[in-house]
């Protein structure tokens, strides 16, 4: 098979090379009747793009009930930040503290935290921003007693917004930390 | 060997003309002195719509340099050696003229064949002919355009090369690649989860580019021929905003594994890892230099974020930009000589151009929430990404800022723009 590939690439190239050994054009009118008024060359092959689809596969679901529980603080995955900023407000702390715990309770458990920004400015530097969020809380969970190989954080920068619309609101729901635990990614 | 022979058919169908075609391209603001050219329908070319002529007409009009002259309906029976009458073009103002054909030859191939007179000085420019597959039409007239942009200004065309970009539809993000006016379009990656930062191989063949397929970003490194990815960083933490040396031996990478978001180079295979800058503050973005000896990058090391250049090697940073409190997403010229970025101008996020030997900075557009400027490999054009009426939308503007141009689509967000390398000839 692999054989078959190279052959069919390497007809590729030949047509490829045909082409870039021939390209002197040439400089004088011809007459109306010349066959050969213009220089010859092999047209390109047009490299095609082979698809690749990824949505046909979507993870089920599988975290433990407790985390699930609306009743439990567990259930709470949400840390929202100010403007510019990569500080956890305290009304965010029980809720950092109950997945700490829950962490320090389960030694296998492990967590992932995504850092979100809102949609103004680079997407590149925002995934920076979003990270420096995600850092923030796992740092405050590992003072908490939770050990580094259980926490993972990453950005997802603006790329996921909970939000949609451009207006404050918006950009405050959109600027913060979210929980998900192994089996919910 | 059935599976593959029978894939390259499929890939070499896929590659046809025109069905697929999403984007449209409006030009918002021209040039001032566009030399008039008279592109005459080429004879024959009724058998490969939608045609040579007003394929090579458009080219030529993008670049902002020509203006196409009408063409009178009598012009169809002209070809490439058709006698011309240079009185009657000049009454039409053409200072230049494309006269050809378009014939079928044997096993269902075409020949075209063209020529480009100087209708002022009344001679022929010289003139080429090209065997093509139907499905080569498109690629076949931006060589045509190539070739007549580069006698006629001594500099490349970038008629041939592609662009990718992405779209969101809905739940769906589609990586596309498509020609460099928006024809031809062709997916290479579909996801429920976001796509960022395309960057072209210098090789124009593959892609690196962040997916969130996994719940966090990853690199890969994506063969456009045969769609076989390969993960160049997924290390523990974010893995982001992949650029490509100017040789393609390795790529430089943002990752926070270390903690913060610091720049490393990997290998495209996702070997040989090295960290390049060691800081307290946010690294991204990172670009070479032409020459492949520096990098630029944007840090937020002195309070704000701003762009800094530093040796390949190491070694100290020297902060770039200076005006305003947010400057990003560099991208140098072809010629290394100067540096296009985003700058946030009164809350609004505009590209600026710096001159890098006079530090005079330019601002291109007018716009509110321009992402992602790239350079066209000749350095004629950038493209970007924008908003408007909240919907996202790619745009050119050139680099002196007289040509714009606005590519947009059916449907979907458009945003993340890659201009791809020459191709090669």
């Amino acid at each position: 098979m692999r054989t078959i590939w190279a052959g069919l690439a390497a007809s590729c190239a030949v047509a490829i090379t045909a082409c870039s050994s021939n390209p002197s054009a040439e400089q004088t009118a011809a007459k109306v009747e010349d066959r050969q008024p213009v220089t010859q060359a092999q047209a390109v092959p047009q490299a095609p793009v082979a698809a690749v689809d990824l949505t046909s596969v979507r993870p089920a679901s599988s975290a433990a009930s407790v985390l699930k529980d609306p009743n439990n603080i567990l259930s709470k995955r949400s840390v929202f930040f100010e403007y510019d900023s990569f500080t956890i407000r305290d009304e965010f702390k029980p809720l950092v503290e109950a997945h700490a715990r829950y962490l320090r309770d389960n030694a296998s458990a492990r967590m992932l935290i995504q850092g979100n920004t809102d949609e103004r400015g680079s997407r590149e530097y925002n995934l920076a921003l979003g990270q420096k969020r995600a850092d923030a809380m796992k740092k405050m969970l590992l003072l908490l007693g939770a050990r580094e190989e259980q926490i993972e954080s990453v950005s997802l920068g603006e790329e996921k917004p909970r939000a949609q619309g451009g207006d404050a609101a918006a950009h405050a729901q959109n600027r913060r930390d979210d929980i998900l635990y192994a089996g919910e990614y | 060997m059935l599976r593959l022979v029978w894939m390259f058919i499929l890939l070499c169908s896929l590659a046809s003309p025109g069905v697929h075609a999403q984007l449209s391209i409006e030009i918002t603001g021209g040039g001032g002195n566009r030399t008039p050219i008279a592109v005459a329908p080429f004879a024959g070319e009724n058998n490969l719509p939608p045609g040579v002529a007003a394929i090579v007409r458009a080219d030529l009009e993008r670049s902002g340099l020509f203006r196409g002259v009408d063409v009178p309906t009598e012009a169809t029976a002209l070809t490439e050696s058709s006698a011309v009458n240079f009185s009657d073009w000049r009454a039409r103002s053409a200072d230049l003229l494309v006269q050809g054909s378009v014939n079928p030859v044997a096993n269902g191939r075409f020949e075209v064949r063209f020529r480009l007179f100087d209708v002022v000085k009344q001679q022929a420019l010289g003139g080429v002919a090209y065997t093509l597959e139907k499905n080569q039409l498109r690629a076949t007239a931006h060589r045509i355009s190539d070739w007549i942009y580069q006698k006629l200004t001594g500099e490349r065309g970038v008629f041939s090369t592609r662009i990718a970009y992405v779209v969101k539809r809905g739940p769906r993000y589609e990586l596309q690649v498509a020609d460099a006016d928006g024809g031809g379009e062709e997916t290479a990656l579909v996801s429920f989860e976001p796509i960022i930062s395309p960057a072209w191989a210098p090789d124009g063949g593959r892609l690196a580019y962040v997916s969130f397929e996994s719940k966090k970003p990853v690199v890969y490194v994506h063969s456009l021929r045969t769609g076989k990815r390969n993960v160049a960083a997924n290390f523990k933490g974010s893995n982001s905003a992949p650029a490509w040396a100017p040789d393609g031996s390795r790529l430089m990478v943002s990752l926070s594994r270390d903690g913060g978001s610091q720049l490393f180079s990997v290998n495209p295979d996702g070997s040989n890892l090295r960290r390049v800058t060691s800081s307290n503050s946010i690294d991204t973005e990172p670009v070479f230099s032409p020459d492949g000896q520096s990098l630029y990058f944007t840090s937020d090391r002195g309070g704000s974020p701003q762009i800094y250049r530093m040796s390949v090697n190491g070694g100290e940073a020297q902060r770039v930009t200076f005006e305003g409190t947010y400057n990003v997403s560099p991208r140098p010229s072809p010629d290394g000589k100067s540096l296009a970025f985003i700058t946030r101008n009164a809350g609004r996020y505009q590209v600026a151009l710096l001159d890098l030997s006079t530090r005079q900075v330019q601002l291109l557009t007018d716009s509110d929430r321009d992402e992602s400027p790239s350079f066209a490999p000749n350095g004629r054009m950038i493209l970007l990404a924008t908003v408007i009426s909240g919907r996202g939308i790619l745009s050119a503007v050139s680099a002196d800022g007289r040509v714009k141009q606005r590519l947009t689509t059916s449907s979907g967000d458009v945003r993340e723009p890659a201009w791809g390398p020459f191709v090669k000839e």
